[in-house]
């Protein structure tokens, strides 16, 4: 396939059938159930944010909001800001990312290396802790300009606009959709897109449990639920903790060669219980789950090639892995 | 008919720093009002107007409640909730 440059060139990921796990689906000697992964992290910056990115980029110099020489403003936990600054440095913007500390030093590398500049956030509290450090920041400097992913409805039309209909292109007979649930942009625009063309069809939330390390002392009145988020477009919602999000990282590297980021593994274990409902029901089910990235931003956490899965998930202890 | 119920670091403080309790209850609010027995005061940080409050996510073996039968959920014997705040997932 043939781009005019490399930002043309986001989109069009590889939707892949799953052999293996599908056959190893409980209840699944039918063959009803089969899983599909959506390679987002054939992106030109290797993830799936490259969409929003470029579109929230894009939609806001279309509205004069964007113009040369601008600050660009972003909380990220990395991925976003990596794909912002890519955008950013090609288009000449200035770009300043909000990220906690408890990230990976590779995302670090990749923002320095696009010339971001990075202000860290405390590591309590995690993305929420970003996401109110940058709204003072912007305060501060009105003259910066924040995208911001959690509240824009352009990131969310991101993925009305191109994710979910490469997907229906590739598997008109989709049943479930599922995916990680952070800005939920992701979920708003596939979802929407799918029920106004599958009846019948189910969004599937998978959401990160991480330790008590990264929830810390959060107070319950101070929560943190983002502006794009809507219950009803969802069907289901699950939390899906560290130890079996590394585990099915781990499965989809052994048993389908797949080098995927830790946040796909907490996407294929709601998409595996989806699955094993699907069999135990005796209903045909088309699961097409979301791969964001690659595997390389978490390399040096070491869960890859750890003995097993305990000592992964001790690997990861504190660190935000979505 | 126990039920474990995982508290978050936030509301140990109710359950003497206990990270997990055991409950009962054929249903949520059954187990929420159960548990306010013992730890008195939990159910008002968790409910507002006998609905979850906003921020607060119960979870019954993985799966947010909100999607299920919110505070009327049935629960049985064995069944696992976790109660977490509400947060901005990763960005990814």
């Amino acid at each position: 396939m043939r781009y005019d440059s490399p930002l043309q060139a986001v989109g069009n990921t590889p939707l892949v059938r799953l052999p293996r796990l599908s056959a190893a689906v409980p209840g699944n000697e039918a063959g009803l159930v089969t899983l599909w992964a959506k390679l987002e992290d054939r992106n030109p910056t290797g993830s799936i944010k490259d969409r929003p990115a470029l579109h929230m980029i894009e939609r806001a110099e279309a509205a004069g909001r964007l113009t040369p020489g601008c600050t660009v403003l972003e909380p990220t936990s990395g991925n976003t800001g990596i794909s912002l600054a890519m955008a950013a440095k090609l288009k000449g913007y200035r770009m300043v990312c909000v990220m906690p500390e408890n990230t990976s030093e590779e995302r670090r590398e990749l923002l320095r290396m696009w010339g971001a500049e990075i202000i860290s956030s405390p590591a309590a509290g995690g993305s929420n802790t970003a996401v109110r450090v940058a709204k003072e920041l912007a305060a501060e400097h009105p003259d910066w300009v924040m995208l911001y992913q959690y509240g824009n409805p352009d990131n969310a039309g991101a993925h009305y606009a191109t994710t979910g209909p490469e997907i229906l292109a590739d598997l008109p007979t989709v049943t479930h959709f599922v995916a990680g649930l952070g800005t939920t942009g992701t979920l708003m625009g596939v979802g929407r897109y799918l029920r106004e063309k599958v009846p019948g069809v189910q969004i599937v939330a998978a959401e990160p449990r991480y330790d008590d390390l990264v929830y810390g002392l959060r107070n319950l009145d101070e929560g943190f639920v983002p502006e794009l988020y809507d219950a009803e477009v969802l069907t289901s919602r699950f939390s899906v903790g560290s130890a079996d999000s590394v585990r099915r990282t781990r499965q989809l590297l052994a048993e389908e060669g797949i080098f995927a980021g830790v946040s796909t593994g907490a996407i294929l274990h709601a998409a595996l219980g989806v699955g094993r409902r699907a069999a135990a029901a005796g209903e045909r089910a088309d699961i097409v789950f979301v791969v964001p990235d690659g595997g390389w931003k978490y390399l040096s956490t070491g869960i890859y090639t750890a003995a097993d899965t305990d000592e992964a998930v001790e690997a990861l202890k504190g660190q935000l892995w979505a | 008919m126990a039920i474990e119920v995982r508290i978050p670091t936030i509301l140990r403080t109710y359950t003497g720093g206990a990270k997990a309790v055991d409950g009962t209850g054929s249903s949520l609010g059954e187990l929420i009002a159960d548990l306010d027995v013992r730890h008195p005061g939990i159910a008002d940080r968790l409910l507002d107007n006998g609905e979850l409050r906003r921020f607060v996510n119960v979870y019954l073996n993985d799966e947010d409640v909100r999607f299920l039968q919110g505070i009327g959920t049935e629960l049985t014997d064995g069944d696992s909730i976790t109660i977490l705040p509400a947060v901005a997932g990763g960005a990814k």
